[in-house]
């Protein structure tokens, strides 16, 4: 058991690595997913090891990718639009919410 | 299977998802970053069959890499213009994240390694603990203790909302 935690915490760190130095924002929602999926391999190996026989791990994985999932989208789309507004979207370019 | 031959499918697939998630971490490319975050989700569905979760590895590989990369490479050919690589932080900032890094691991492998679980009575992942797909549906829509309908359909909503949310940011005005 203790080798998926470690796996899923240095997966989690190479995201906040990811997260501090990336530049571009599609890049960072990139680290964000490594984060995300290391929290979901904790759910489902807890769930396993310590309580076989029930599901709450299984099940917050569960609504945890479909969570996940709609966060991209959203956060996909006002990259797009950000991208459309001032033709670039690095995070240093985006300084100002509104004009 | 032979525990053997196990052990060693589960240590190439754990090096090969941390290898792959440093790699889609610091990759000059963006398209690349994307395509190992590809393997990087299909290597974490491995763990979920090792785990003997099956329901959890298609959903990982539908949801993950039918969705989720799909539009990370929509949205990349989208904004980006041709052939130009990722722009660079100074030095600094990598210092700073690196630093941030190590010192989470160091924190969190500590707390790991020196605390003891309480294993549950059936711990090994041998044998036949397949969860049947009778059992998830009754979960999820049964509205008892343990029991998932609520959470499944505020999730419903909460994709509805992101749905119209989505379509309203990024329209054309």
């Amino acid at each position: 058991m203790e080798y998926y935690l470690i796996i899923s915490t240095l997966m989690f760190f190479i995201g906040i690595y990811g997260f501090i130095t990336r530049k571009n924002m599609i890049a960072i929602l990139i680290s964000l997913e490594l984060i995300l999926n290391a929290v979901e391999i904790n759910f489902a190996v807890f769930n396993r090891y310590l309580f076989p026989g029930r599901f709450e791990g299984m099940f917050f994985t569960l609504f945890g990718i479909a969570i996940t999932a709609a966060e991209t989208a959203v956060a996909l789309a006002i990259i797009i639009n950000a991208y459309r507004t001032i033709g670039n979207i690095d995070i240093e370019n985006l300084s100002k919410m509104k004009e | 299977m032979d525990p053997i031959v196990n052990l060693i499918i589960f240590i190439c697939v754990g090096v090969a998802s941390l290898v792959l998630s440093f790699l889609a971490a610091s990759s000059k490319s963006l398209l690349r970053s994307a395509t190992y975050l590809l393997l990087v989700l299909i290597c974490t569905a491995g763990f979920y069959l090792f785990l003997n979760y099956h329901f959890l590895a298609a959903v990982q590989i539908s949801v993950y890499a039918g969705g989720v990369v799909m539009l990370f490479i929509f949205a990349i050919f989208l904004t980006s213009n041709k052939g130009d690589l990722l722009q660079k932080h100074e030095t600094g900032k990598y210092v700073a994240g690196a630093l941030t890094a190590l010192g989470g691991i160091a924190v969190t492998a500590f707390a790991l390694l020196k605390h003891h679980f309480i294993y549950g009575s059936n711990a090994t992942i041998k044998g036949d603990q397949e969860i049947n797909m009778k059992v998830i549906g009754e979960t999820l829509m049964g509205t008892e203790k343990y029991q998932y309908l609520l959470p499944f359909e505020a999730l419903s909503l909460l994709l509805l909302a992101c749905i119209i949310g989505g379509i309203l940011i990024a329209r054309k005005r």
